[in-house]
């Protein structure tokens, strides 16, 4: 299992596109928000929390059907499945790799971009809090859907319909904690919340992802 | 006898015909009785004059709606300890009925919102997670259209409602927490003090039967056109390999 970390890490960095692509896409839409809004710092930073979890959201959205689908073409997908490892640790392993290659970049880049959108400074440790926490559940519920719909051909527009309303509960309750703490507020239990919802997840959903390879691979 | 015994797409077959003709019939006179006695033999509502009356689409739309996902549960369930085909076949029947409910109970509420809160949306919690459930809907009648093996998308498309369902519940909840509602609470509970006048009451019940054999019925169909078309499919085949 450790090896399969190493070679999807070096995959990710090596083969290109994954890494940096999603910060990339990131910056462009936290770029792309003042524009469409108006450079003002009264409107901007009443939104800033909502939009960088949002941009957050679809950057690790971009990645998604890449998690299953290249060593599903190539093959590797079926000796991984009769590996010794259990398919459902070769699903929470591949969240893994995906998390660290695009959530964990996303989360350490976001309070630069929170500088952009005038993110009051009460927010930033609570951004951090947030994404730290709740980009893991976002990793986790997109390789259930990347293992769904991995065996179709065009199955990159359909596993965003499907994978984004999964991602409701944690949105609202990271960029709630965001704005409560640009408030003032008591943050903590929207935070505690998001991260019943991310254990939730890891805990529940390698099974759920594991099943839908197995019939995929059938 | 037992009621897996339906499970054989024969026996399913030969009872539903008998069941479905009766479905329709009781689910016509029940809609037609129900809404005609609601719309014009029950008083005008003290402050929301005769726009209470949409109630009678509304409120069984949206109890249909949710009911609807939980069939659709419970026969993925079924599918995928049971292996029934008839089962999943339901599951794939009950969701465009489904999602039409949902549509309906969003736009009666709608109509009723724009006279009474002046609005025709708000981002209500209870609005709010209609519409995902609308989202969940399109997301499961998707994998269904866009999988060409029948048994891998009954499969997946199970698999995707039982988690599917967990999230709706999740945010079901979640939205109570990000916004204030307008919405009404319950007033049909069958265990509180408070509810709503016998008046309204009886008419809404026998929607609320009309509703489900509408539902019955067209599951039924549904199903069992699914189920010929497997056939069809079967004999197209068998007859390419002859």
């Amino acid at each position: 299992m450790k090896g399969l970390l190493q070679r999807d890490l070096r995959l990710a960095i090596r083969a290109g596109g994954g890494f940096g692509l999603a910060l990339a896409f990131f910056l462009i839409v936290v770029i792309l928000v003042p524009f469409g809004v108006g450079p003002s710092a009264d409107v901007l930073a009443p939104i800033a929390p909502g939009v960088l979890w949002l941009g957050a959201l679809l950057a690790c959205l971009l990645s998604l059907d890449r998690i299953f689908a290249t060593d599903y073409e190539d093959g590797s997908l079926e000796f991984l499945a009769t590996a010794p490892v259990p398919l459902e640790g070769v699903v929470a392993v591949k969240a893994l790799a995906h998390w660290l290659t695009t959530g964990l970049p996303l989360t350490l880049a976001a309070p630069v971009f929170g500088v952009f959108l005038n993110l009051p400074s009460g927010g930033y440790g609570w951004l951090v809090a947030s994404l730290a926490l709740g980009t893991p559940a976002l990793s986790m519920i997109g390789a259930f859907g990347a293992a769904l719909t991995v065996g179709l051909k065009r199955g990159g527009l359909l596993l965003s319909l499907l994978v984004l309303p999964l991602y409701i509960p944690t949105l609202i309750f990271g960029a709630d904690t965001v704005r409560r703490g640009v408030d003032g507020l008591e943050a903590g239990t929207s935070l505690i919340l998001m991260t019943g919802i991310t254990l939730g997840t890891l805990a529940l959903l390698p099974f759920a992802g594991a099943a839908a390879l197995r019939v995929n691979l059938r | 006898m037992s009621f897996w015994e339906y499970a054989n797409p024969r026996r399913f077959m030969a009872f539903t015909d008998r069941v479905m003709g009766p479905a329709f019939v009781l689910a016509g006179v029940a809609l037609s009785f129900g809404l005609v006695w609601g719309f014009f033999f029950t008083p005008n509502d003290f402050r929301q004059g005769s726009t209470v009356k949409i109630i009678y689409l509304h409120v069984p739309s949206a109890f249909m709606a949710i009911n609807i996902w939980v069939m659709m549960l419970v026969t993925s369930l079924v599918w995928l300890i049971r292996r029934h085909h008839v089962s999943a076949l339901a599951a794939k029947a009950a969701a465009p009925v489904g999602v039409t409910m949902t549509l309906i109970a969003l736009m009666t509420g709608a109509i009723w919102g724009q006279p009474m809160w002046g609005t025709f949306w708000v981002w209500d919690p209870r609005l709010t997670s209609f519409l995902i459930l609308f989202l969940f809907y399109l997301g499961y009648m998707a994998l269904w259209s866009a999988i060409d093996d029948p048994d891998t998308a009954a499969d997946l498309t199970s698999v995707l409602c039982l988690v599917g369902s967990v999230f709706a519940f999740l945010s079901r909840y979640a939205v109570n927490f990000w916004n204030q509602g307008l919405h009404q609470g319950a007033s049909l509970s069958l265990d509180k003090e408070e509810n709503i006048s016998d008046v309204f009451w009886l008419p809404l019940v026998v929607c609320l039967a009309g509703f489900i054999f509408l539902f019955l019925a067209l599951v039924l169909l549904r199903t069992r056109s699914e189920i010929r078309k497997r056939r069809v499919h079967a004999i197209t085949v068998r007859e390419r390999a002859a």
